[in-house]
Formats: structure tokens, C-alpha cells, sequence
């Protein structure tokens, strides 16, 4: 098994979710069965993966045998497979709570046709959407990466189509259109970079980016393209509407999955590929917008009336860390930059996972989700809430959430460089969060007067216990913060060591 | 060498026409003939970068091959992107007509 091909397994993470997408196209019975089995698969060949990599450094397949420049390769080194366990841990949980999800809506005999249609279509959607985030993690050819990143859209936006409301439909449509905006923006840029380079693969471009007219304009396009589908705050108007209208487990995957993959390859561009010719002021100007995008979030998250609109701003806002990561990497030696945004993804993903999946079992419960009348929701779910209150703990940055690993890094890092702005901005972002989160919190705890008469739903553990085990793996990300950092430092040559030769000071 | 840069200026054209219309107009279909108009903009300029060793008499491959992906990718999102539209109208003409049958029936009542 360890002979020279071990690099053949790079390829399952791909292929197993696939196989599993197009069975659950053809069969109509056991399609929860099958996408399981290629979850749970997915997620112990990514524990492979790292443990080779552990063992024998990063790998790259080059499918085909054919090389580049003219062959596609996939590759992991330490910040991909980060990424990958990400996907493969909180889409396990996905899988089992999403089971649990469509289960409770079908055991009402009122809408049991449409729900088990919704759920008919889900799975294949799903296991087509893991193989374009798995696909986009190991790619190392911007080309293909431009593959992946429509079939993520592709099967995006019927997801957040599912549940067949108008509002949905609208949200979902736009979604659409501006991914292909995204996407096609960032074609635009891989052909100005084609036509200066004359290659396509990632390593190879490391070298060739010089300081020139085309390859500048590359790299705007490649950003604004990836701006839009991460959305950065002057482009996030489509994200609240699309997530809060999807099904609960829908927008667990878009929260809390999708748009870390464009985040993850605009991080690999800006600080690997274009890392000679960007300057301070565009870094700044970068972690301008990701302050913004913090307060805007969190101002709109607290005006909000209903749950899952809160969270859905509450993405925006978390997504404004990642950004203003990008002026203190400089400062900090090449792994810590990647450290510092891995921790901050790892910890959002398991985090707002849990909190979709809350609203959606709060939906179940309650039938509704506003804010103002979730009175006595602790008494009858306590581990709901439990998880939480845990997860608002991880996304407010409170130790020993691996957020607060993170915080604390670029904490040290803007004293250290004399940048205390943006200390004020990663401070005042986390007093924000604590007040959006615990304006919900407080209304859990509050006992109705008199009336306890509310149809008391009991929820499956497999709708329980998703949530509260994602939002303890956040909690306790700092703990094991270590072996994180051990596995992120795995790079694929001395990369970072190439920064701080080119335009950077 | 010129012919090659007034197929890129082309490309780049219609790139910002189908962006420009993408934004300004309301109507579905238009919003999807944009995309497309905007994806053979980058078409274009692809095959025309496939020209740039002239002087060889020979044609780099790559570019040619990423047209062809790229037009599968099209096709196949222009399909979807056209049955949302189709959704999202009639989803908003029920809406529409539902009001109307509402308030139709609100008058009858001498509402």
C-alpha cells in the first residue's frame, strides 16, 4: 500500500462523494444509506490523507501520469487537508442531521409527499456539492479550479432552491447569476494569467509572477471574482436572503462550507501565486473591508427579527475576520498567516454549523423562529440550546474556542506591529457577537407566564446531537491547537520563504 | 500579432456588454443571454491567446481545450439558470394572481 503510488489516494476524496451522488440519482430507496457510507468513507480516507502526510510529507497525483504544464494534478499539503477535514467532519454531521431533518418533516402526514421530494433531490445535490468542495481543496491548476468552482454553484443553487418557497426560488435565482458572475470573472483573470505565464499549474505560477500590467489585472479579477462569491461586505447583499430561505440543513452547507472554498483559494492567491507584487496598501485596503464587514454583519444581526436571518448576518460578520487576516500575515512568518485563517475557518464551520442546525430544530419545535417569542424553548430542548450557547461561545471568541487561538494571534500580531486599529476593530467585532448572541440567548431562558400548554415536539437525537457535538469540537478546537498548527506548517516547498523577497517590505 | 490583440479587445467588448446588461436589466432571459455573451467574451480571448507563437506556424492546444470545458460548463448552467427563471415567473405570476383572486373576491364580498 505504501509503495511509490500512495498519492493515488488524493483521488478518493473526489471520486467516493461522486459515485455517491450519481447512485442516489438512480435509486430511488436507500439514498440516505449510500451518502453515509460515502460521508463516513470521505471522512476516514481524509484522516489517511493527513496521516500520510504526517508520514511522508505533502503529495501531489498526477492523474494520468501526464505531468504539467499539460496535466491536471491534485496535491495536499497541510492547509488543504485542514480544509478537507473541515468538510469531512461537519458534512458527516450534516448527513446524520439532515437524515433527522427530513424524517421529522415526513412524519407530517400534511406535506409528506413534497418533503419526501425535497429529500429525494437533496442527497444527490449534497454528495455532487462534497465532490466540488473536495475537488477545490486539492486542485493544484487555477484552470480546473475554475471547474470546481461551478459545479459548486451548480449544485448550490438548486440546494438553496429545495424548499420550493417563492422567496427561496427568488434568493436561490440570484445566487445563481452571481456565482457566474464569480466564476466567470475569475475565468477572465486564469486567461489573463495564461496569456503572461503560458501555464496553468499552481507551483509552476509561483515563479512567474512578476510585476506586470496583465498579471495585476489578473489578480483584481481573480479577487473581485472571489469577493462576490465569498462575500466580502460591499458584495454580500445575496448571502442573507439565500441562506435564511434555504432548508435548515441547506444552509448549514452554504453557512458553513461553500463559502470558505472561494475564501481558501483567494487566501492561496494572494499569499502564494501574487505574493511578489502585492503591496501594504492593498492588504489594507482588503482588511478595510474586512473590519467593515465585521460591524456591518453584527450591526445587522442584532436588528434582526428572526433566528436564522441573525445567523446568516452573523456569517457576514465572522467572514470579515478571514479579511482581516490579511494586513497581519505579512507580519507574522508564513505558517502563522495560514494558521491564524484555518483557525478562524475551522472554528466558523463546526460553530455556524451548529447554530443553523439550532435554528432549524427551533423551527421544528416552535414553527416559527422569531426572535421576540422563544420563550420556554429551554425548558423543552436543553440541549439544543446547550449546543447553543456553546457555539455562541466559539464564534465570540472566548477561550478555549479556537477562535480565541485565533484572535489571540492577530491580537499579539497588530500590538507587535504597531497596528492597534485593528486590535480595536477584533476586539469591538467580538463585543458585537457576544450582544447578537446573547440577545437570543436571554429570550431561551425566559419561562412563559401561566400557559405551558405548547404542543411539547420531541426531537430525534439525530437532530439534537449534530449540533451540540460540532459546537463542543469548536469549544475545544484551542485545546488541540498544536497538532492543528503541526499539520498546517506541512507545506508543499518553502513557499512563505518567498514573500518577503519580492514587493513586500 | 495585431489580429490577435483586436480578437482580445473584442473579448473584452463583450465581457463588459454582458456585464453591463447583466446589471442594468431586469427581465431573466436577458440577465441569462448576458452571462452567456459575457462567457464568449473570455471565449474569444482564449482562442485568440491559442495564436500568440506565430511565428512557428504552430497552435498552443491548452487554450482550446479549456474553450471546449468551458462551453460545456455554459450549456449546462445556461440550462439550469433558464429552468430557475421559468420557476421564479411562475412562482411570481401564482403570486400575483393569488392577490388578485384575493382582492377580487374581497370586493365581491363588498369588502
Amino acid at each position: 500500500m505504501f509503495s511509490s503510488d500512495t498519492a493515488v489516494w488524493i483521488v478518493f476524496p473526489v471520486i467516493l462523494p461522486l459515485v455517491a451522488g450519481l447512485l442516489c440519482f438512480l435509486f430511488k430507496r436507500g439514498t440516505f444509506g449510500i451518502a453515509l457510507a460515502a460521508a463516513i468513507g470521505n471522512f476516514f480516507v481524509v484522516s489517511f490523507l493527513i496521516y500520510q502526510m504526517l508520514v511522508y510529507g505533502p503529495m501531489r497525483c498526477y492523474i494520468g501520469g501526464w505531468h504539467p504544464p499539460l496535466g491536471i494534478s491534485l496535491r495536499s499539503d497541510g492547509p488543504a487537508l485542514l480544509m478537507l477535514l473541515m468538510t469531512a467532519a461537519t458534512g458527516l454531521a450534516i448527513t446524520l442531521y439532515a437524515r433527522g431533518y427530513f424524517l421529522f418533516r415526513i412524519s407530517d402526514p400534511l406535506r409528506a409527499q413534497r418533503h419526501k421530494r425535497q429529500q429525494h433531490y437533496f442527497w444527490p445535490l449534497w454528495m455532487l456539492l462534497l465532490t466540488g468542495l473536495n475537488g477545490l481543496f486539492l486542485s493544484a491548476d487555477i484552470f480546473n479550479l475554475y471547474v470546481t468552482l461551478e459545479l459548486i454553484a451548480i449544485s448550490a443553487a438548486p440546494l438553496a432552491a429545495l424548499s420550493g418557497k417563492p422567496a427561496s426560488l427568488r434568493a436561490s435565482y440570484r445566487y445563481l447569476l452571481i456565482s457566474l458572475i464569480g466564476s466567470l470573472t475569475y475565468l477572465l483573470g486564469v486567461v489573463f494569467l495564461y496569456r503572461s505565464c503560458g501555464v496553468l499549474d499552481l507551483a509552476l505560477l509561483q515563479n512567474l509572477a512578476g510585476n506586470r500590467l496583465a498579471i495585476t489585472t489578473a489578480l483584481v479579477l481573480l479577487t473581485v471574482g472571489l469577493m462576490l462569491k465569498t462575500a466580502l461586505v460591499p458584495l454580500h447583499f445575496w448571502l442573507p436572503p439565500a441562506h435564511a430561505n434555504a432548508l435548515a440543513p441547506v444552509s448549514v452547507i452554504l453557512s458553513a462550507l461553500v463559502v470558505k472554498a472561494s475564501f481558501y483559494l483567494l487566501f492561496r492567491f494572494w499569499f502564494e501565486i501574487f505574493a511578489p507584487i502585492i503591496s501594504l496598501s492593498s492588504l489594507n485596503f482588503m482588511g478595510t473591508l474586512g473590519a467593515l464587514a465585521i460591524f456591518w454583519g453584527a450591526i445587522q444581526a442584532m436588528r434582526q427579527q428572526r433566528l436564522k436571518l441573525m445567523v446568516a448576518y452573523s456569517t457576514v460578520s465572522q467572514l470579515g475576520y478571514l479579511f482581516v487576516a490579511f494586513p497581519l500575515s505579512m507580519f507574522v512568518d508564513g505558517g502563522q498567516a495560514w494558521s491564524i485563517v484555518v483557525f478562524i475557518a475551522l472554528t466558523h464551520a463546526c460553530a455556524k454549523s451548529a447554530m443553523f442546525m439550532v435554528a432549524g430544530n427551533v423551527y421544528l419545535h416552535l414553527g416559527h423562529d422569531r426572535i421576540k417569542s422563544l420563550k420556554g424553548v429551554r425548558s423543552s430542548q436543553p440541549i439544543t440550546v446547550f449546543a447553543y450557547g456553546i457555539a455562541g461561545v466559539s464564534l465570540m471568541g472566548l477561550p478555549p474556542s479556537g477562535a480565541f487561538i485565533a484572535k489571540w494571534m492577530l491580537l499579539s500580531t497588530s500590538f507587535a506591529s504597531l497596528q492597534y486599529w485593528w486590535a480595536v476593530v477584533i476586539a469591538g467585532g467580538s463585543l458585537l457577537a457576544m450582544i447578537y448572541v446573547f440577545r437570543v440567548m436571554s429570550n431561551f431562558f425566559v419561562i412563559p407566564e401561566g400557559e405551558s400548554s405548547k404542543k411539547n415536539v420531541s426531537l430525534s437525537p439525530l437532530l439534537e446531537w449534530p449540533p451540540l457535538i460540532l459546537a463542543l469540537i469548536s469549544l475545544f478546537l484551542g485545546l488541540i491547537s498544536p497538532w492543528v498548527l503541526k499539520i498546517v506548517l506541512y507545506k508543499d516547498s518553502g513557499l512563505f520563504a518567498q514573500i518577503f523577497q519580492g514587493g513586500l517590505p | 500579432m495585431i489580429t490577435t490583440m483586436l480578437y482580445s479587445l473584442t473579448g473584452l467588448i463583450l465581457f463588459g456588454m454582458g456585464f453591463y446588461t447583466l446589471i442594468i436589466h431586469s427581465h431573466p432571459l436577458r440577465k441569462i443571454l448576458a452571462v452567456n455573451v459575457m462567457a464568449t467574451g473570455v471565449f474569444l480571448i482564449l482562442v485568440a491567446t491559442a495564436y500568440i507563437p506565430v511565428g512557428q506556424g504552430d497552435i498552443d492546444p491548452v487554450p482550446h481545450a479549456m474553450v471546449l470545458t468551458g462551453i460545456v460548463v455554459s450549456v449546462s448552467v445556461t440550462a439550469l439558470a433558464l429552468i430557475f427563471a421559468c420557476k421564479v415567473q411562475e412562482n411570481s405570476n401564482l403570486d400575483l394572481l393569488r392577490k388578485r383572486n384575493h382582492r377580487k373576491s374581497m370586493k365581491e364580498r363588498g369588502l
